[in-house]
């Protein structure tokens, strides 16, 4: 019992691991396409002409930004249930953790079309298009292609904010650690391959983003 | 409403000197690191990117948990307090981003102040302590203003290490009176004001820090 | 105006200790020697100096000596090397190949038991000091004010007390016109006000060489003067030994004891300004000369 890394013990934990780690993979993939589709919505409202739709969608951008994920996570939990929504732990979370990020690549969506020349947006107007192929054919093109490796940086964020939501029971990666960890008594093998497994793969993810930037770089 | 406020007070508390001591330690380590990492000697290097791309790479939780769970047993047996344990969990993992920053920002001063410098023939630690890292620092403050807020919002996890902080105290009255949505419309409000503290706070030493080198129209 | 010569260099004891210019820029005689008072030694020796980066060769195995409180310009296109040249010397970057001495001793390399091995940093650091430089985009640390900028090397590198140093930056801004200045930071400063700061700051080391890696590009042409005035007074209240890469052919022309003309880490042609500017000798300075007249 007094071994260092009791690699026996650390295979045997490893299946219950690697199926809550799925877990943890769906609830990065579903979260963070909401957040990519909902960023953009809230960027660009945040442009909108209407300047109290603008504020007010800036404000609440800027209110989720500042405060904790886990404290958004325990008002979609514990407090829309008193109002009748209820929603499983892991609705709750996965819909938690993509409105949270939804606020930062907002963020990034917005330096992006900010940085589209104000000529384009001139052109698109001369040329009498719509505003939805304004957006779609010219702006967002060329908008998002540069902001593509800062939208992979909040992909590996938020897949290292996971283990957050096993504050409201989402038996993910972190929270089977912590379960056989506390039926075992044996902490070090089970947090430490949880430890290991995000690692390689928030590592290994950064190193494609650097990839992808550099690829994007060369027109 | 009235009753909720002593409680969720002493959590704020908490929660600030939590935060502070632990941006103590993430200055301190952003320092030590990116030292490290410019050191000529390889093995410190090394040392150096292992602490950055460990302290990044993996989840704060995950950090907090190992410190919590896994060191006080064997081998390790080293008891910290929770206290101890969110500061050196906190600490070390913004202080990991935090060297990033740094480095960023001592390449962001121009070349041209080396070379001044080396002209004037100053010694390289005279070069770096009164020319590049003073003009390094004030780049260093907008970056560094939001990793505090991530920090700031990061302490609420120390709530699931048994700290009492602000978010740990509106759990316990949450369960203790079930006024669920004020308990939990008012931390979301703390935390926001307390970000917006800091934010304010940081931006006057940032004017004050660069009151001679705001460009102004030169002629 | 009164000039205080500030910049009373201890010379050798066995040397002539006369302040006053010695000779007279069109004394034919006198331009291709070294103008020394009494010193035969140059100043500055390059001596084989080759710098390379790769594949590219920037100095090519140079030869070139200035003289005590000898005037020298350095023209060229660019590319040709002639900043690289004051960089080499300035020891901003390493050699490939070759020594540079001053005032008598290796800057490069340092004589131990007798062979040259290359400089420790300490002498270095040694030689170096006897080196001024001014920069194209004048390098002036934005987060101090113009007496800060030039009290700052004196006090950290020199040893000099806060009082020692301030007398000495105040007489220095003074004489470069602008010592009602001191208290301003160099974003509230025109260019042409901060290059006569970097040229204060540099001066506050007491070098007995100063470069001045074409101090006037970066500036617009009514700011040009003011700077060139200063570099002029420099030049004929004190002794410096001043080496000048510049584009400013009036001013090389009436200032100078020696022109050089650089092209591909080579000097192809130097001579005093008189016989430079009025009878080049080769081909490639001619066809320069010709379209730099024809752009002015």
């Amino acid at each position: 019992m007094n071994s260092f890394f009791d690699l026996h013990y650390a295979e045997q934990i490893l299946p219950a691991l690697l199926r809550a780690s799925m877990y943890t993979i769906f609830i990065t993939l579903i979260g963070f396409a909401i957040a990519l589709v909902l960023g953009l919505v809230l960027a660009v409202l945040r442009r909108s002409p209407i300047k109290p739709l603008a504020r007010t969608v800036g404000f609440i951008v800027e209110f989720i930004r500042s405060t904790p994920l886990l404290i958004q996570v325990y008002v979609l939990f514990y407090v829309l249930p008193v109002y009748g929504i209820t929603m499983s732990a892991l609705t709750a979370g996965t819909v938690g953790i993509a409105l949270h990020y939804a606020c930062y690549t907002s963020e990034v969506y917005r330096a992006g079309l900010n940085g589209v020349a104000r000529g384009q947006w001139e052109a698109a107007c001369a040329l009498s298009l719509s505003p939805w192929r304004t957006y779609s054919g010219v702006i967002l093109p060329q908008a998002i292609r540069p902001v593509i490796p800062a939208l992979g940086n909040y992909l590996v964020a938020m897949f290292k904010d996971t283990p957050v939501l096993s504050a409201i029971t989402v038996v993910e990666l972190m929270q089977q650690a912590k379960n056989i960890g506390s039926e075992t008594f044996r902490y070090l093998e089970p947090i430490t391959l949880a430890g290991i497994f995000f690692l390689l793969i928030s590592v290994s993810f950064a190193h494609l983003v650097r990839r992808l930037e550099y690829s994007l770089r060369l027109p | 409403m009235r009753e909720l406020f002593p409680l969720l007070l002493q959590g704020t508390l908490v929660t600030i000197e939590i935060a502070a001591c632990a941006t103590l330690l993430a200055i301190v380590m952003a320092f030590v690191a990116t030292a490290a990492k410019l050191a000529p000697w390889t093995p410190l290097r090394w040392l150096g990117n292992a602490y950055v791309e460990i302290f990044r790479g993996t989840s704060l939780l995950v950090q907090l948990f190992w410190f919590f769970f896994v060191l006080p047993l064997p081998p390790f047996r080293i008891e910290m307090t929770p206290f101890t344990v969110a500061i050196v969990g906190l600490g070390l993992h913004y202080g990991a981003y935090g060297s990033e920053i740094l480095r960023g920002a001592l390449r962001s001063v121009p070349g041209g102040q080396f070379e001044a410098a080396l002209a004037l023939n100053m010694s390289p630690l005279s070069r770096m302590r009164r020319i590049i890292l003073p003009q390094a620092m004030i780049n260093a403050l907008p970056p560094a203003t939001n990793l505090m807020i991530e920090l700031l919002k990061g302490t609420s996890l120390v709530s699931l290490i048994t700290l009492s902080d602000l978010t740990f105290r509106a759990r316990q009255l949450d369960e203790a009176t079930f006024k669920t949505t004020e308990i939990f419309v008012l931390t979301l409000v703390i935390y926001f004001v307390l970000a917006q503290i800091l934010v304010a706070l940081m931006r006057h030493f940032e004017r004050r820090v660069s009151h001679g080198i705001i460009q102004r129209a030169v002629r | 105006m009164t000039v205080k010569t500030d910049l009373d260099i201890p010379t050798p004891p066995h040397a002539d200790l006369s302040v006053e210019k010695p000779m007279k820029r069109d004394d034919p005689a006198s331009v291709l020697v070294p103008q020394a008072s009494t010193q035969d030694e140059p100043m500055v020796r390059f001596a084989g100096v080759t710098k390379r980066y790769g594949a590219l060769t920037v100095l090519d195995a140079l030869d070139l000596e200035i003289g005590r409180n000898e005037k020298v310009a350095i023209i060229g296109p660019s590319g040709s090397g002639k900043s690289t040249l004051l960089r080499v010397l300035m020891t901003l970057d390493p050699l490939t190949d070759g020594m540079i001495e001053v005032d008598g001793e290796p800057l490069t390399h340092m004589r131990k038991n007798g062979v040259l091995v290359p400089a420790s940093l300490k002498h270095l650091r040694r030689v170096r000091s006897k080196i001024g430089m001014v920069f194209q985009s004048f390098n002036l640390f934005p987060h101090m004010t113009a007496l800060a900028n030039t009290i700052e090397a004196p006090m950290q590198v020199l040893g000099l007390s806060r009082k020692e140093a301030t007398e000495r930056a105040r007489d220095l801004l003074s004489l470069v016109g602008l010592e009602d200045k001191c208290n301003h930071y160099p974003s509230q400063l025109s260019g042409g006000q901060q290059q006569r700061v970097a040229i204060a700051r540099a001066l506050a080391m007491r070098p007995k060489v100063m470069l001045f890696d074409e101090v006037t590009s970066a500036l617009d042409p009514e700011l040009c003067g003011e700077v060139l005035n200063v570099i002029r007074r420099l030049g004929s209240e004190h002794n410096l030994t001043m080496l000048m890469v510049t584009h400013q052919m009036g001013f090389a022309r009436e200032f100078a004891d020696r022109v050089c003309f650089f092209s591909q880490g080579k000097i192809i042609e130097q001579g005093p300004p008189q016989q430079f500017f009025s009878a080049p000798r080769h081909e490639r300075t001619q066809q320069f000369l010709r379209a730099v007249k024809e752009a002015v």
